[in-house]
C-alpha cells in the first residue's frame, strides 16, 4: 500500500519536474518538453493502474493552482485553451501504455516502445485532435493537421520512453511495477 | 513552492471557493452556446472589466498567464482571414480568450488551500474504493515535497555530467533522474511504514 502510494506521488512529481527542466520552444508559446515522456513512463513503469493514478494526480495539482505544465502553465485556464483534450487524454494514455506493457510479454523494450507509441501517441492525439475541433470549432482534419507537427517529436520521445525502461529493467528489475517479478 | 494565486489581494479572494467554480462552470457554459460575435464581445469586456476591477498589478499578471493562448489565436485567425469567414473567427477567438481568462481568473483569486479543500471534497466519494481523504492529502504533500527535491537532483546530475562530458547532456540525464525517483519512492514507503503505515 504505502509502495503504491509513494510510487504514484514521486511519478506525478517526475512528471512536474520532466516538464521544468529542459525546454526548447518551438513556436513561440509552444514549448517542447520531456513533460508527455513523463506521461508516457508513468504507464511503462508503473503499470496501467498505478500509471493512470499518478497523471491523475498531477493533472489535479494543475488544476488547483500549481505550474506544473509544460512552460510553467497551469491553473484551471489550461483545461478551457485548446489543448484540454491533450490533458484529458493524458491519464488514458498512461493507461494504455501500462496496459500494453503488463499484457504483452515480449521484450520489455519492443513491449515499452509499442505501448509508448500507442497510448502516448495514438490513444492522446485521440483525445487532443477532438478537443482542439470543439475549441477552435474546426473540423478533425483541420484541428489534426495543427497536430502534425509534434508528431517526429513524440515518436522520438516514445523510442527513448523505450530505451529508459528496457534500462530500469535491467538495473533495477524489482522496480518496474509494470512487469512484476514472479 | 511557486502557485498562480495572486499575491495582490482582490474583492474576489474572499468569495468562496466553491461558489467561484460553479460560477466558472456556468459562464464556460453559456460562452460555448453564444454563437453571436457581439454576445461573445460582450462577455469578453465583462470579463475584461471584472478584471480590471483588481487593479493594474493583477491585470498585468492577468495578461501574462494567457501568453499560450496567442498562439492559437494567431492560427484561427489567420485562417478566418484566409477562408473570409471574419464572425465565425471573431467567436471563436474571443470565446477562447473569455474563457481561458476567467478560469485564470478564478485560479488567481482563490489560495492554494481553499482549492485543495474543494479537490478533497470532490474526492469524498473516492473513499468507497480505498482512496481515503487521508490518503490523498499525504499524496500531494509527497508531490509538492519532492518537486524541488527533484528538479535539485536533476540540476545536480546535469552538473557532474558538464563535470565529466563536452557533449550537452540531454536526454541521457532522464535515465538517472528516473531511477532516483523510483529510488526514493521505496526509501519514503519504507519510512511511512516504519511510522505506522496510511492505514
Amino acid at each position: 500500500m504505502e509502495k503504491n502510494l509513494t510510487h504514484i506521488a514521486l511519478f506525478a512529481a517526475l512528471i512536474a519536474v520532466l516538464g521544468l527542466v529542459p525546454k526548447i520552444d518551438l513556436i513561440s508559446g509552444v514549448p517542447i518538453t520531456a513533460q508527455s515522456m513523463g506521461i508516457m513512463l508513468c504507464g511503462t513503469v508503473l503499470g496501467a493502474k498505478r500509471g493512470a493514478l499518478a497523471v491523475l494526480l498531477f493533472l489535479a495539482l494543475v488544476a488547483v493552482g500549481l505550474p506544473l505544465l509544460a512552460g510553467g502553465r497551469g491553473g484551471l485556464g489550461v483545461f478551457a485553451s485548446p489543448s484540454v483534450g491533450f490533458l484529458i487524454g493524458f491519464p488514458v494514455a498512461a493507461f494504455v501504455a501500462g496496459l500494453i506493457v503488463e499484457r504483452w510479454s515480449t521484450n520489455i523494450g519492443i513491449a515499452a516502445f509499442a505501448g509508448a507509441f500507442i497510448g502516448g501517441i495514438v490513444v492522446l492525439y485521440a483525445f487532443g485532435i477532438p478537443g482542439m475541433a470543439v475549441m477552435l470549432d474546426k473540423t478533425m482534419t483541420e484541428a489534426a493537421g495543427l497536430a502534425t507537427p509534434f508528431l517526429i517529436g513524440d515518436v522520438i520521445k516514445a523510442t527513448l520512453t523505450a530505451l529508459i525502461t528496457s534500462a530500469i529493467a535491467q538495473m533495477r528489475p524489482g522496480a518496474l511495477l509494470s512487469r512484476p517479478q514472479a | 513552492m511557486l502557485t498562480l494565486t495572486s499575491p495582490v489581494n482582490t474583492w474576489a479572494h474572499s468569495l468562496p471557493a466553491g461558489a467561484k467554480l460553479l460560477a466558472l462552470c456556468g459562464f464556460t457554459a453559456i460562452l460555448f452556446a453564444l454563437k453571436s460575435p457581439q454576445l461573445q464581445l460582450a462577455a469578453c469586456g465583462g470579463t475584461a472589466g471584472i478584471i480590471a476591477s483588481c487593479g493594474i498589478e493583477f491585470v498585468r499578471r492577468s495578461v501574462h498567464v494567457l501568453r499560450p493562448i496567442w498562439f492559437f489565436v494567431a492560427i484561427v485567425a489567420l485562417w478566418h482571414l484566409w477562408s473570409d469567414d471574419i464572425s465565425g473567427g471573431a467567436v471563436v477567438i474571443l470565446r477562447m480568450i473569455t474563457a481561458v481568462a476567467a478560469a485564470n481568473f478564478v485560479t488567481m483569486t482563490t489560495r492554494l488551500s481553499d482549492m485543495i479543500t474543494v479537490l478533497e471534497r470532490l474526492a469524498r466519494p473516492l473513499e468507497r474504493i480505498g482512496v481515503s481523504p487521508g490518503i490523498l492529502a499525504l499524496a500531494v504533500a509527497l508531490v509538492i515535497r519532492f518537486i524541488p527535491v527533484m528538479m535539485h537532483r536533476s540540476a545536480q546530475i546535469r552538473e557532474s555530467w558538464r563535470a565529466r562530458s563536452a557533449r550537452r547532456p540531454g536526454w541521457r540525464i532522464m535515465l538517472p533522474v528516473t531511477l532516483a525517483a523510483l529510488d526514493d519512492a521505496d526509501r519514503v514507503a519504507e519510512a511511512l511504514r516504519a511510522r505506522g503505515g496510511t492505514g
